[in-house]
C-alpha cells in the first residue's frame, strides 16, 4: 500500500511542534464530520503584507494517522515561512491531494508533503489530508491576511 | 463454528449466487469481502428484476388515472404493501412507504408539531409544548436523535434521553425519572446500528404506556436480520429501511397502529394525499394515502417487496442463525487479539448483525484503509452515532456488519486483514489494549 509512507507514519507518531501555544493571533476549530476527527489550531503572524511572516502554528489534532501527520507537516512547512510562501505550499498540497493520482507533488515546495501523494488515489481520504490545511488557512483570514488568492479551502463535500 | 451454520454449502453458493456484485473484485483484483451491509445491503437478482419489471410493463403513476398501466402499477404498489405488512405481522393499511427510515422517522416528529392547537378535532397525544419531554437514548443513529432535537426546539418541550452503560446497555436505573406522565414520546432503537445491542422493546413500550406516551422504534438494524412481529413488539411506530434489507435505495416504511395513523397529522402534503380540495382548504385521505404525498416510489416498493419474499424463501429464522453465527466467530476471533477492543455486548449475549471495535492506537480509519487494501469492505467512524461513540470515549470505530451471503471464509479474511494492522503501524501486540 503506497499510502502509508514512513515518513506519514513517523509524523503521526511523534507530530512535530504539536500542543498549542502561546502568543497567537487566531484559533480555530475544524472537524471532519464523516469521522469525527477534530484538529483545533493556532496561528501566529508577525509583519503585514507581503512581509507577513508565520511566526507560529500549533495545535491540537486528533485523527487518523493522515490527518495527524498532515498537521504535522503544515506546521514543519510554515513556521518561519512568509505568508504567500505558506498559501504557495498550501495551493500545491491541495492540487496534489485532489488529482486522484496525477500530480506527484513537487518536493522543492511541500517538502515531507510529497508523502501524501498517495492519499489522493483515495477519494475519503483527502479530507483527512486536507483538514489541517483548511484549519490553517481559516485562522490566518481570521488573523486579518488577505487569502482571497487562494481557491476555496474546503475539499468537495467537506463541511467545518 | 462452521457446522453450526444453518445453510449447507451448497444453499450458500446459491444465496451468493444471487449476487451479481459479489463476482466483482476491487483494489486490483482482490475477492470483495463486503462486510457493511449494515450501512446498505446488496440487492440480490429477483430484486433487481422485479424493479425492472415493473418498469417495462407497468409503469404508470400510481392512484392516478384510469388506464390499464396506472390500474396494474397500482395493484403492484398495493401488492407490494401488504407484502411488506404481513412481513412483520401488521394489516396493510398500516404500512407508509416513505423515501427511507430517516423520512419515517421524521414523518412521526413532523406529525408532532403540524398537530397545531387549532385542529379540530385534535388529539392531545401529538400536542406537545413547554413542559412535555420527548424521551430518546444515547445510543441512537442520529436519524432517530436529531429529528427529536428538531421537534423539541419547535415546540419548546425538553429532549431527555437513556445513557448507556460501558457494556453499552441501556442504563436504565434512572428510568423512572426519565419516563414520567410528562413525557409524550419516547424513540430509541430496536438494535443498534454500532453496538448489535437488542433493547427490550416489549419492556420499555409498557413502561412508556403507562405514563402515556407514544413508542416510536428505529427497526432498521432489526427487521433484515431477526423476525419482527409488530403485534407483539409494543410500539405505536416502526421505521425501516428498505435499502438494508435487500432492497432498493429509495423506499423506506413507517408502520404504525391504524388508530394513530388515523388521528395524525400529515408531514408532507400536496397531490394523492387529499379527499377534497378548495381554494381554501382541504381535507385528506385516509392513512396510509394520507402520508403518501405525491406519485410514490412504486418501483421501489416492488423491488422491496421482491427482497421480502426472497428473504421469506430463506426464512428470517435461517438468516439471523447464520449471521449471529457468523457475529459469534468474529467476537471470539476479536477477543484473541489482545490489541482489539469489542464494544458492546460481551460473546453470547444476543446481539444484531453489526460488530465494531477499537484497535488501541491506530485510528479507525486506518484500520478501515489496511482492511480495504485487502478487498475487505467495513465501515469506519462514528456510524451516524456521535453521542454514542463520545460515550464510549472513542472517536471512531471500525464495523463488520453481516448480511445472510456472509461466509465463515470472509470472517477469516476479516481477521487475516486485520492481523496486517500492527504491522503496518508498527504495534506492540503484546500490550492490551486499553
Ligand atoms: C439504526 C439506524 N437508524 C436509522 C438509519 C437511517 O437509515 P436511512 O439512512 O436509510 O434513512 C440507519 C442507517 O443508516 C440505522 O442503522
Amino acid at each position: 500500500m503506497d499510502l502509508y509512507q514512513e515518513l506519514i507514519l513517523e509524523h503521526s507518531k511523534r507530530p512535530h511542534h504539536a500542543g498549542l501555544r502561546d502568543p497567537f493571533d487566531a484559533e480555530v476549530h475544524h472537524i471532519n464530520p464523516t469521522c469525527g476527527d477534530e484538529v483545533t489550531l493556532r496561528v501566529d503572524v508577525s509583519g503585514t503584507g507581503a512581509e507577513a511572516v508565520v511566526t507560529d502554528v500549533s495545535y491540537e489534532a486528533q485523527g487518523c494517522s493522515i490527518s495527524v501527520a498532515s498537521a504535522s507537516v503544515l506546521a514543519e512547512e510554515v513556521i518561519g515561512h512568509r505568508v504567500d510562501e505558506a498559501l504557495e505550499t498550501f495551493e500545491a498540497m491541495r492540487a496534489m491531494l485532489t488529482s486522484r493520482g496525477q500530480v506527484a507533488g513537487d518536493e522543492t515546495v511541500i517538502g515531507d508533503g510529497v508523502a501524501f501523494a498517495g492519499v489522493s488515489k483515495y477519494p475519503a481520504r483527502v479530507k483527512c489530508a486536507l483538514l489541517g490545511w483548511s484549519a490553517f488557512t481559516d485562522a490566518l483570514a481570521r488573523a486579518g491576511v488577505d487569502i482571497s488568492s487562494t481557491s476555496s479551502t474546503s475539499p468537495q463535500g467537506v463541511s467545518s | 463454528m462452521a457446522d453450526v451454520l444453518p445453510f449447507t454449502d451448497g444453499e450458500l453458493a446459491a444465496i451468493r449466487g444471487d449476487f451479481p456484485i459479489l463476482t466483482r473484485t476491487v483494489r486490483d483484483g482482490r475477492p470483495l469481502v463486503y462486510l457493511d451491509s449494515g450501512a446498505t445491503s446488496h440487492k440480490p437478482t429477483p430484486v433487481l428484476d422485479a424493479e425492472r419489471a415493473f418498469y417495462e410493463q407497468h409503469n404508470a403513476a400510481v392512484h392516478r388515472g384510469a388506464h390499464q398501466l396506472a390500474e396494474e402499477a397500482t395493484d403492484d404498489f398495493e401488492a407490494a404493501r401488504a407484502t411488506v405488512a404481513s412481513f412483520i405481522g401488521a394489516p396493510a393499511d398500516e404500512v407508509v412507504f416513505t423515501k427511507n427510515a430517516t423520512e419515517a422517522l421524521n414523518l412521526v416528529a413532523y406529525a408532532f408539531s403540524n398537530a397545531a392547537p387549532t385542529d379540530d378535532p385534535k388529539d392531545e397525544r401529538f400536542v406537545l409544548g413547554a413542559g412535555d419531554e420527548i424521551l430518546v437514548t444515547e445510543m441512537e443513529h442520529h436519524a432517530n436523535l436529531v429529528p427529536w432535537q428538531e421537534l423539541a426546539r419547535r415546540t419548546g418541550a425538553t429532549l431527555r434521553w437513556v445513557p448507556v452503560d460501558a457494556d453499552g446497555a441501556l442504563d436504565l436505573s434512572g428510568l423512572d425519572e426519565l419516563l414520567t406522565e410528562r413525557t409524550k414520546v419516547f424513540a430509541f432503537t430496536h438494535v443498534s446500528n454500532v453496538l448489535g445491542t437488542v433493547n427490550p422493546v416489549a419492556d420499555l413500550a409498557a413502561r412508556a404506556h403507562a405514563v402515556g406516551a407514544l413508542v416510536v422504534v428505529d427497526a432498521c438494524q432489526s427487521v433484515p436480520h431477526l423476525a419482527v412481529d409488530v403485534a407483539t413488539l409494543g410500539a405505536d411506530f416502526i421505521a425501516f429501511s428498505g435499502h438494508k434489507m435487500y432492497g432498493p435505495m429509495g423506499v423506506g416504511v413507517l408502520w404504525g397502529r391504524a388508530e394513530l395513523l388515523e388521528v395524525m397529522p400529515p408531514f408532507l402534503t400536496g397531490g394523492s394525499m387529499i379527499e377534497l380540495v378548495t381554494m381554501e382548504r382541504s381535507t385528506y385521505a385516509p392513512a396510509p394515502q394520507k402520508f403518501e404525498a405525491g406519485v410514490p416510489n412504486a418501483a421501489q416498493a416492488v423491488g422491496l417487496a421482491a427482497a421480502v419474499r426472497w428473504i421469506e424463501g430463506l426464512g428470517i429464522d435461517r438468516i439471523h442463525a447464520h449471521e449471529a453465527a457468523l457475529v459469534d466467530l468474529l467476537q471470539r476471533g476479536l477477543s484473541e487479539r489482545p490489541w482489539v477492543r469489542v464494544v458492546g455486548p460481551a460473546v453470547g449475549t444476543p446481539r444484531g448483525g453489526a460488530v465494531a471495535f477499537v484497535v488501541d492506537g491506530v485510528h479507525a480509519h486506518d484500520v478501515g484503509q489496511v482492511l480495504d487494501d485487502a478487498g475487505v469492505a467495513v465501515r469506519v467512524g462514528h456510524h451516524c452515532a456521535w453521542p454514542l461513540h463520545r460515550a464510549l470515549g472513542a472517536t471512531a470505530t471500525t464495523r463488520a456488519s453481516f448480511a445472510v451471503h456472509n461466509t465463515v471464509a470472509e470472517v477469516e479474511a476479516l481477521l487475516a486483514a486485520l492481523d496486517r494492522v500492527p504491522v503496518v503501524f508498527g504495534l506492540d501486540t503484546e500490550r492490551e489494549a486499553s
